[in-house]
């Protein structure tokens, strides 16, 4: 039994907390959500030349064979300073080609993935905030040898900064997965309270792909893919959460006010230690969920869920205190505290809010 | 990261599961020599202050084989290994540590043989959280100390044969942490009284004890003059690991199932009620945060990195949920939730209304979730003491 990370784990935790600190601090961060398709190419190609892009992929498709215990390091430690590229989207894109596509099919896809030259997305459901095969009405039917595609998602993440976008659809045969390259489809941004993930709606109909571009989904891979959106999401909370709450600690150190440093004051040290707590704990759980995809995919329902259900309002708290415990500077554009009030908003309806995930647990634990 | 365990792990577990399988019949199968005997067998394998150094008596177990026998012990729901839990807890760890030879020889057997059950003295009628400011008075006189003040909420106390008591021999300090020693004495000696304190589930578990003039030999002082908070702090040290709890929460969570799923909403069965489900689900969610915030600690320990004060995460998440689980079965069942074992209608035999007022137990005894946050603010986040 070992429930830590190994020595290489720690070494790419603390090489993603250099980048994130020398190459995309929080003024970088800024520059970049602000920007059109709010995506920074260079920036990318600097993660993808350090391998990151690649830890999923197989060694044979150009990356490093390595598991999502691994990946997660990377994505908790980017996210202590909320970075904007889409490594997640492509993360789970990945894993979605690794899950459903034929071996043309990765031959095809995955090389350009690992090297960078190719940023791709997935887009499941078609329902804001709902988790289910029927949450997904896009259809692609078969016509003169293409295949057409029909209807619209909202709010796919990075989907202006993708090239290719894998899209869950009612296929011919059930579901599948369309790839799509960019310029297939109409893709318009809509901004959310939180511009460190661009998310855009992608309109398919109009738009023929071959039928070699049409991977199929089985529902269990469907619930497998959206699982591991929910174990990438936690691992960024993770990160995000433990940044405000230092942040946040760290202020309350120095702040004075009635002669004494605001966390001499329980009202404020009691709401850090709750804080503690608590990202203790969906940290424990997220954890042992990245473990599972790979490790124990029979136990990954509930352990995402026991994560992501956590994590879903501790972090939405952890969000608000990091600005509250603050004082009205917290409430300031320039002051930091505020994007990851922001961040924990996108997070918290992610993959699941905290309700799906708990009426999951129950239905999983028998009742 | 791995769950695996290695082959001598696995049968160790094995060997703790067939112990336990060979020596520990159900219930109404026990007889009244049930206890002795399984006391005398539990002490033969070692498994008695399994962790204490072979020299003392124990058996060197390292932390993951302690983790493997607490857990299966507690999935068994066995009889404690050893009847003076606070023997085992920290009074013989503090005396291995602290003691003189003599006391090594006369205390630490009796305790792994559960031949002498031990009690702890430390708070007063005027401090509980604040555990060094101790008043109860000890002064030397020749060859003895003289005691005499008063501790309150002793567990044990009316059943226990000794003490171990913390006191103060010096008034004259700048630190309340200076001036503290240690003693270990005898319930007997003339003048201890013990007075038992009925508690509100209606057990008389604790008691006030009154030291009147009290002589103590100087050879039952634990460490030197003055060295008591060190003693009391390292002793307290040992307990740590909270793998038992996590299979206790987990048993009582099997349970607060059955009787969902035998309750009624309404008249319509609880399983469909929303929010009978999430709150159910957020049980099972906290217990499982704190087994795997255990699995984290524990790896780091095994790793020989020194935890700060990490395990007051999962004690407060324990206080939570012993409040909240006894008190949504009773909400669960009405009224009938409300009686008492044997009443009529008792639901599960009285086994939640009474945990609806056991609770402060592992709430308060412990120290407080207050206590518990200001641990975590100050010596893990670095926040100023209050
Ligand atoms: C079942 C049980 C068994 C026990 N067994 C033993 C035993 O065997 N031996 C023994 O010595 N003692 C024992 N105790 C005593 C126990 O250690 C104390 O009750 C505990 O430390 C709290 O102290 P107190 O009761 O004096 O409450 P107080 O310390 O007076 O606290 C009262 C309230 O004030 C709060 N409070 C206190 N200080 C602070 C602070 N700094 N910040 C914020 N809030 C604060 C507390 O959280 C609590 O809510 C036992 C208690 C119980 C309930």
């Amino acid at each position: 039994m070992n429930f830590g990370f190994t020595e290489e784990q720690n070494l790419l935790k603390d090489q993603v907390q250099r980048f994130m600190k020398e190459a995309c601090p929080m003024t970088r961060v800024r520059e970049i959500s602000a920007s059109e398709n709010a995506f920074d190419k260079d920036l990318w190609q600097q993660a993808a030349d350090l391998g990151w892009l690649g830890l999923t992929i197989p060694e044979s498709y150009g990356g490093l064979g390595l598991k999502w215990i691994d990946l997660i390091v990377v994505l908790e430690a980017a996210a202590e300073g909320l970075s904007p590229l889409p490594i997640a989207s492509h993360a789970l894109a990945t894993s979605a080609i690794v899950a459903c596509a034929s071996e043309e099919q990765k031959a095809r896809w995955l090389p350009a993935m690992a090297s960078g030259a190719a940023v791709v997305t997935l887009g499941l459901y078609d329902e804001a905030n709902w988790i289910d095969p029927a949450a997904i009405t896009a259809t692609a039917t078969t016509a003169g040898g293409k295949v057409s595609l029909k209807g619209k998602k909202p709010f796919v993440n990075d989907a202006l900064a993708a090239d290719y976008l894998l899209l869950a659809v009612q296929g011919p045969d059930g579901l599948a997965l369309a790839a799509v390259g960019r310029d297939q489809v109409q893709v318009a941004a809509q901004p959310t309270i939180d511009s460190t993930k661009p998310m855009a709606s992608v309109d398919l109909s109009g738009a023929a792909i071959d039928a070699a571009d049409l991977l199929p989904l089985s529902p269990a891979q469907l619930a497998f893919l959206t699982d591991c959106g929910g174990v990438a999401t936690t691992a960024e909370m993770v990160g995000a959460g433990a940044a405000v709450l230092s942040m946040t600690s760290t202020y309350a150190k120095e702040r004075i006010q009635f002669g004494k440093p605001i966390g001499q004051y329980q009202g404020v040290k009691h709401r850090l230690a709750d804080m503690f707590v608590d990202l203790e704990s969906y940290r424990s759980l997220c954890y042992f969920a990245a473990w599972a995809v790979d490790d124990s995919p029979e136990e990954l329902a509930k352990a995402v869920s026991m994560a992501k259900g956590y994590a879903s309002d501790a972090f939405a708290q952890i969000g608000i205190d990091g600005v509250g415990l603050h004082g009205a500077i917290g409430f300031t554009a320039d002051y930091d505290a505020q994007l990851y009030l922001k961040r924990s908003k996108w997070a918290r309806p992610m993959y699941g809010d905290s309700d799906y995930h708990m009426d999951r647990i129950a239905t999983l634990g028998g009742l | 990261m791995d769950f695996d365990y290695t082959p001598r792990e696995q049968s160790f577990r094995e060997e703790v599961r067939d112990f336990i399988t060979e020596n520990l019949p159900p219930k109404e199968k026990r007889d009244k020599n049930f206890l002795a005997t399984w006391l005398e067998k539990v002490r033969a394998k070692g498994w008695v202050g399994f962790a204490w150094p072979k020299e003392f008596g124990g058996s060197d177990g390292g932390l993951m084989e302690q983790a493997i026998l607490k857990e299966e012990m507690s999935l068994a729901k066995a009889p404690p290994l050893g009847t003076s839990m606070m023997g085992l807890a920290w009074v013989g760890p503090g005396i291995m540590e602290y003691g003189t030879e003599e006391q090594k020889q006369k205390f630490i057997p009796d305790i792994l043989d559960s031949k002498v059950t031990w009690c702890t003295g430390y708070s007063e009628p005027n401090h509980g959280s604040d555990l060094a400011a101790i008043q109860c008075k000890a002064e030397l006189q020749g060859d003895h100390y003289v005691g005499n003040g008063q501790e309150i909420w002793t567990t044990g106390a009316p059943w226990s044969q000794w003490i171990i008591l913390l006191t103060r021999t010096d008034f004259n300090v700048t630190s309340k942490h200076d001036g503290i020693t240690c003693f270990l004495v005898p319930m007997d000696a003339p003048g201890v009284e013990v007075r038992p304190i009925q508690n509100m589930a209606g057990d008389k578990h604790f008691a006030e004890i009154f030291f009147t003039d009290v002589q103590v030999p100087v050879e039952n002082r634990l460490g030197a003059e003055g060295e008591g908070w060190k003693v009391t702090v390292s002793a307290l040290a040992n307990e740590r690991s909270s793998i038992g709890e996590v299979t206790q929460l987990q048993a009582k969570l099997d349970d607060l199932k059955e009787l969902v799923k035998n309750s009624k909403r309404q008249g319509k069965p609880a399983t469909e009620d929303p929010k009978v489900r999430r709150t159910v689900a957020k049980f099972e969610m906290k217990i499982s945060a704190m087994k795997y915030n255990g699995l984290r600690y524990l790896t780091k320990q095994i790793k020989g990195e020194p935890l700060t004060s990490e395990t007051s995460v999962n004690k407060l998440h324990r206080a939570s949920l012993e409040i909240e689980m006894d008190d949504f079965a009773i909400e669960l069942s009405g009224q009938a939730g409300l009686q008492l074992k044997g009443g009529e209608e008792a639901v599960d035999n009285g086994t939640w209304s009474k945990g609806a007022l056991n609770w402060p137990n592992v709430v308060i005894g412990g120290g407080t979730p207050n206590i518990q946050r200001n641990i975590i603010a100050e010596r893990i986040l670095g926040q100023p003491k209050d």
